[in-house]
């Protein structure tokens, strides 16, 4: 069987199009690339659906952190603790088996046991929680003089956060967010070993490569081709959030403009 | 005292309380034991691998590569692939070399198909040996994976910490005759870990919540027993029947595992007043003016 039937037959096994058995025995090199490949639709579909609901999340909970109603603030201060405080494995067995339990009480939360659902739900949370602590620590450090400016124009309220506040704040925290992404992507790895189960064996990258290395007993091919597609990945987001802090900075003198740093922080 | 010897007849708290203290339950608590302990032994050894790979990142040209490349791999890949990937690859590797030297007249290939086969005396723990070898050989693979994956992240942060000591520090040493590795013990080790110290608390935090992942290695732990207990249990098979109670069990996991965050969090913040105490920042500058 060449390469190209193979991509045919498991290129999109991971959502359900294809070959509907998994290959048993005799594997070959191309049946773990594509499958792991195929798993990767799951990682990139959590990664940027849980990215882009979140990072709006983020940004009501820094600016509720900031303000000076109490209530807001201790909502976001709980909310942050709550996510940040405790780990995201935890968090999914948690969700998965409350999902369960609510299922009984309403038919509304059938679809939450679902991985696609309930762990992208999950993972929306828990990337608010982290993006809005770094947003929080940008509006803090907006430079006291570019708001005083803004006010001397006459700028107040929605106008000014929309004009002023919010992007100086988003090129404050954007190296830091581009780790939190990072970050984010890698932790969609462990959706399916927390209690989500992989429906008719449709899982991500990682769940594909654990199978390889279960049933071949051999670790050394199936892990480094997950981590290749993961540093692969890992250089995509770096490429395009690089393209978006430029734009994010390019009304500053060149000397000022902050360079985002290849190698930013290792952790979350 | 309460008597458990027939939980049908009771009812309420004292059912609760003769529930709570089954045998499994008592193996469930002691796991957390094997949580805490896990942590109490991983971040010392992961702070001496990130040590030799900080001082590796800086040293000559081909052990620099080495170090910054076991910095860089690290970070690409999500922590749990190594996780997986070590475990297997450590176990694999220890049985080889005992293989190698245990039985050299062996002359099969070890890997036939899709099974690694070593001889019976090279087999890591040995087939006779009793439970505990094999659950503590475990943890121990756990432990080392842990620490090879956290040595590269406190390698990363201590790494920056030493580069962040002022070079008049250093250079001062050098004028006062003290030779690299005099400069290095003396005056930049001491100094460097002020610097240090925000990074590795960051990764203390997040060696805490790596910590569940304990259970992919396949070591009994919290999760592990959480998910047992919790499980439906009926009448058939336990005097303690009852529903899907796993949602509580890891309810409780989470009430932990925020107040283990919390209270490092607390402990890590009085840590860093006192390193601050003296240094030439500008948090030690403040704390100077408060006292003066």
């Amino acid at each position: 069987m060449s390469c190209w039937e193979t991509i045919a037959d498991y290129g999109l096994r991971s959502v359900g199009i294809g070959e509907r058995l998994l290959p048993r025995s005799d594997f070959t090199l191309c049946q773990q690339v594509v499958l792991i490949g195929s798993g990767m639709i799951w990682n990139i579909y959590f990664g940027i659906l849980a990215l882009c609901g979140g990072f709006f999340l983020a940004v009501a909970t820094a600016v509720g952190k900031a303000s000076g109603n109490r209530a807001a603030r201790k909502a976001s201060e709980w909310f942050i603790f709550l996510f940040r405080g405790s780990p995201l494995f935890i968090q999914f067995f948690f969700a998965y088996f409350a999902f369960l339990s609510l299922k009984s009480v309403s038919p509304v939360f059938d679809p939450f046991t679902s991985a696609g659902l309930g762990a992208l739900a999950v993972l929306f949370l828990n990337t608010a929680a982290y993006s809005g602590e770094i947003f929080y620590g940008a509006l803090q450090s907006i430079p006291k003089g570019d708001l005083e400016a803004a006010e001397a124009y006459g700028l107040t309220g929605w106008t000014k956060f929309r004009r002023i506040t919010f992007p100086t704040m988003l090129r404050l925290a954007w190296p830091a967010y581009t780790n939190e992404a990072i970050f984010l992507f890698h932790a969609t790895t462990l959706v399916f070993f927390s209690g989500f189960p992989a429906w008719q064996q449709k899982g991500d990258a990682l769940y594909y490569a654990s199978y390889f290395a279960d049933k071949t007993f051999n670790p050394f091919v199936p892990y480094p081709i997950v981590a290749g597609y993961f540093i692969l990945a890992t250089l995509v987001i770096i490429t395009l959030f690089g393209a978006a802090n430029r734009r994010l900075n390019r009304h500053l003198p060149q000397e000022r403009r902050a360079k985002l740093r290849i190698r930013p922080m290792v952790i979350r | 005292m309460l008597s458990c010897t027939d939980p049908q007849s009771l009812e309420g708290l004292s059912w609760l309380a003769c529930y709570l203290t089954t045998g499994k339950h008592m193996a469930f608590y002691t796991s957390f034991g094997t949580v805490l302990i896990l942590i109490a032994v991983t971040a010392p050894v992961s702070l001496a691998f990130g040590f030799f790979g900080a001082m590796a990142a800086r040293g000559p040209v081909p052990v620099r590569w080495l170090g910054q490349g076991y910095i860089a791999i690290v970070r690409g890949v999500p922590d749990i692939v190594f996780f997986l990937f070590f475990v297997i690859a450590l176990d694999q590797a220890f049985e080889y070399a005992r293989h190698k030297v245990l039985c050299p007249d062996w002359d099969q290939p070890v890997r036939q198909g899709n099974d690694f086969i070593v001889c019976a005396a090279a087999k890591l723990p040995l087939g006779t040996a009793p439970q505990w070898l094999h659950e503590v050989y475990g943890f121990a693979l756990a432990v080392i994976t842990f620490a090879i994956v956290f040595g590269a992240f406190a390698a990363n942060v201590l790494y920056g910490a030493m580069r962040a000591v002022p070079r008049a520090q250093m250079e001062t040493a050098e004028a006062y005759g003290m030779s690299p590795r005099q400069t290095f013990w003396r005056i930049l080790v001491p100094q460097m870990w002020v610097y240090a110290l925000p990074g590795l608390s960051n990764l203390w935090m997040v060696l805490i919540k790596a910590t569940p992942l304990l259970f992919l290695l396949g070591i009994e732990d919290i999760v592990y027993w959480a998910r047992d207990l919790g499980g439906t249990k009926t009448p058939q098979f336990t005097e303690y029947p009852h529903g899907d109670w796993r949602m509580w069990y890891f309810l409780a996991l989470l009430v932990f595992y925020l107040a283990l965050t919390r209270v490092s969090e607390i402990v890590l913040g009085r840590l860093m007043q006192r390193l601050t105490l003296g240094q030439a920042t500008s948090g030690g500058e403040a704390q100077r003016k408060v006292a003066a």
